[in-house]
């Protein structure tokens, strides 16, 4: 008989005290990262100090590392046991970490793209989210879900959904849209004690250009917006993919004598409403702006939050720029004016301006 | 006691473990009747679905395995519940959405889950147990454990994705765990062969090189004999088996169901095929209890039973303050 658990009864994964514990290597430096260097920064650490965590996803073990190549080294260096490659699968990959959490594990599950999650529905909505809930919080399921958005691959392949998500309790959501935010928030989601859904974009994941990352165990904590620019007159409000134009159409306004302060909301459950109040309370003028449909997308409860609670501050309505209530086209054309860009967003902001 | 050597029991089966199967039987079949009387008299209101005719199919895969391996099922749930060892009185309260129930009350009726007894969770969705057994299987297999895990559903999962990529998932990665169709040959209206061109279920696991075994659901020394072998393998490294009890459906799909649409024919030979008196007999037979015995015994269980659903009856609901609590960890600002 192999070992077996001390105690006879089953057990219930408990509230981590791991979370108060730092991982093995201490936060030393700063290194150059590209941001898919960065998420397997974040994989590779929690990895090598949490025995419980473990990957699993197709084609994410070597070869080739995962389709984009994110894991890549890691089955080489932790084993396919821990590092696993499964069929193309979805329901039996999202069981397989809901069960695996239930267990005990911390399971970080890949699906290759945001369009697949249709795929798990039933797994993530109706296990993974409600389970902590309808245990009467007697269990939950500490696992991570990875997922690529913006593939521009046609329909199919390049969809963003997060609101369904947004409105789905139980499961938090993450939008990172820099190297230093996709580790730090990667590792808050991996040791955190709920299910969480990562989104990774494309286009950043295939950047080649490298940023300051912290090294070591290095957290971001889920909740908390970021301000990589801060101004005065308006407040551009977005996450994920679309954070690069935003900070683009800020810099553009600044010529016309704008100042436009740039809100990365990192993640969107829990979103951070007080950053977002106080940066609006302060501008009075808002754009909220992101990839995925504009109809009943995100930006209409970040846009309702704002006017429910700052209506007679605001010197203009909340202005919403995001993608087009279609399925994501492939003509180059029609992709272009798909969703928005740093030119309309920069236009938004001088129509709120006026 | 001195008895020990002469409580010989059969297939592997103590005299004592035979009685306290046959107890566990009959409080399934006491509290579900209990229950549904309680529903039908206005005394309390709530929803169900009967399990009676699996008593038998549950507590033979039960007492093949361990108080420490896991076990997931289904809604259909309260002969693998009470089998697993979950408390009554905490059933009763999750049935009736108390604070003293297995999830506070915040579960209900499908959604019965006790991590201590090892009943990990019950899914209100059909199929979907399977192939978060395999994540339960994975995480023993992973820390070096020997605890295997156990899996119901019913014949109309057979028919779902889910099923056939944890099947397969579990089949590739040797996970140890006991795939157990109840085939209680009704999927809610509609008749198994109204939904299956595959005769015996456990047919489903051959192209997955699933060891698949069918065996008569309401026979316990079947049931067990069955169970123990593909516990054994999994335990031993062997890896997944699909397991068929037959078990057929006596009642509606759920409480208030009259099951006109069912054979009454059939109906009646299941019902004179009842397991319970089934392995009494046996019992008495074999001299393991009196005919007195299992009056006695019955009598006890009725009393058990009600002591549980009066500590239910008698616990309160959470407060309206509890609404928010148990979405996120404590401490995290749930969206209003």
């Amino acid at each position: 008989m192999t070992t077996t658990s001390s105690s006879r009864s089953a057990g219930a994964p408990r509230d981590s005290e791991r979370l108060e514990e730092p991982l093995a290597r201490e936060t030393e430096a700063i290194r150059q990262m590209t941001f898919a260097e960065a998420i397997n920064d974040a994989l590779d650490l929690a990895l090598a100090s949490d025995p419980n965590v473990f990957l699993l996803g197709e084609d994410i073990a070597d070869p080739p590392g995962g389709v984009v190549r994110l894991t890549r080294g890691l089955s080489t260096k932790y084993g396919t046991h821990r590092v696993r490659a499964t069929p193309i699968s979805e329901q039996a990959i999202l069981g397989t970490a809901v069960g695996a959490a239930l267990g005990g594990m911390r399971p970080v599950a890949e699906i290759m793209l945001m369009d697949f999650m249709t795929l798990v529905m039933d797994q993530v909505v109706n296990h993974a989210a409600k389970h902590r809930y309808m245990s009467g919080g007697t269990s939950h399921l500490p696992l991570t879900i990875r997922t690529r958005i913006g593939h521009r691959r046609g329909a199919q392949h390049s969809s963003s959904t997060e609101a369904w998500f947004m409105h789905t309790p139980g499961i938090k959501v993450c939008a990172p849209a820099t190297a230093d935010d996709a580790k730090g928030l990667l590792l808050s989601c991996i040791m955190d004690d709920d299910p969480c859904l990562f989104l990774e974009p494309t286009p950043m994941v295939r950047r080649r250009q490298r940023s300051p990352v912290p090294t070591g165990d290095y957290r971001v904590p889920i909740g908390a917006a970021a301000v990589p620019r801060e101004g005065s007159d308006v407040s551009i409000i977005t996450f994920g993919q679309t954070v690069p134009d935003a900070l683009e159409a800020a810099e553009a306004v600044n010529a016309d004598g704008i100042s436009a302060e740039v809100v990365d909301l990192r993640s969107l459950v829990p979103l951070d409403r007080a950053t977002v109040l106080s940066s609006v309370a302060k501008t009075r003028r808002a754009v909220v702006t992101h990839a995925s449909a504009r109809f009943a997308g995100p930006g209409a409860e970040i846009s309702s939050i704002i006017h429910e609670e700052l209506f007679g501050d605001l010197a203009r309505p909340v202005r919403r720029l995001a993608g087009a209530f279609t399925p994501v086209p492939f003509a180059e054309s029609l992709e272009r004016v798909h969703g928005p860009n740093a030119t309309t967003m920069a236009d938004a902001i001088r129509e709120v301006m006026q | 006691m001195g008895t020990a050597d002469m409580d010989v029991g059969a297939r592997g089966l103590s005299g004592g473990a035979l009685r306290d199967i046959y107890h566990t039987m009959l409080t399934v079949r006491l509290a579900e009747e209990r229950f549904m009387r309680g529903l039908s008299r206005g005394e309390f209101p709530g929803f169900y679905f009967p399990a009676q005719g699996m008593e038998a199919a549950a507590a033979g895969v039960m007492a093949a395995l361990r108080p420490d391996d896991y076990y997931i099922t289904t809604y259909r749930c309260l002969a693998d519940v009470v089998a697993k060892g979950v408390p009554l009185p905490e059933v009763f309260g999750e049935l009736l959405g108390r604070a003293t129930g297995t999830s506070r009350g915040k579960g209900g009726t499908m959604h019965i889950a006790d991590a201590e007894h090892g009943l990990m969770l019950t899914t209100g969705i059909v199929g979907s147990g399977t192939p978060i057994a395999n994540g339960l299987a994975l995480s023993a297999q992973l820390r070096g454990e020997d605890r295997v895990t156990g899996v119901s559903f019913g014949d109309g999962a057979t028919s779902t994705g889910a099923l056939h990529e944890a099947l397969n998932l579990a089949s590739l990665w040797e996970l140890p765990v006991i795939f157990v169709c109840h085939n209680n040959l009704w999927g809610e209206f509609t008749h198994v062969h109204a939904s299956t061109k595959t005769q015996r279920l456990a047919e489903r696991a051959a192209p997955f090189k699933i060891p698949g075994v069918t065996v008569d659901g309401t026979d316990l020394f079947e049931v067990h004999a069955a169970a123990v072998a593909a516990v054994e393998r999994a335990r031993q490294g062997g890896g997944p088996t699909f397991l068929e009890v037959v078990a057929p459906r006596v009642l509606g799909h759920s409480f208030g169901d009259m099951g006109e649409y069912m054979d009454q024919a059939a109906v009646v030979q299941a019902r004179a095929n009842d397991p319970i008196p089934k392995l009494g007999s046996w019992l008495v037979d074999h001299g393991h209890v009196g005919s007195d015995d299992l009056d006695a015994m019955a009598e006890e269980v009725a009393g058990e039973v009600e002591q549980a659903l009066t500590f239910a009856l008698n616990s309160e609901m959470l407060p309206p303050d509890e609404l928010l609590t148990d979405v996120f960890a404590p401490g995290v600002d749930t969206p209003r």
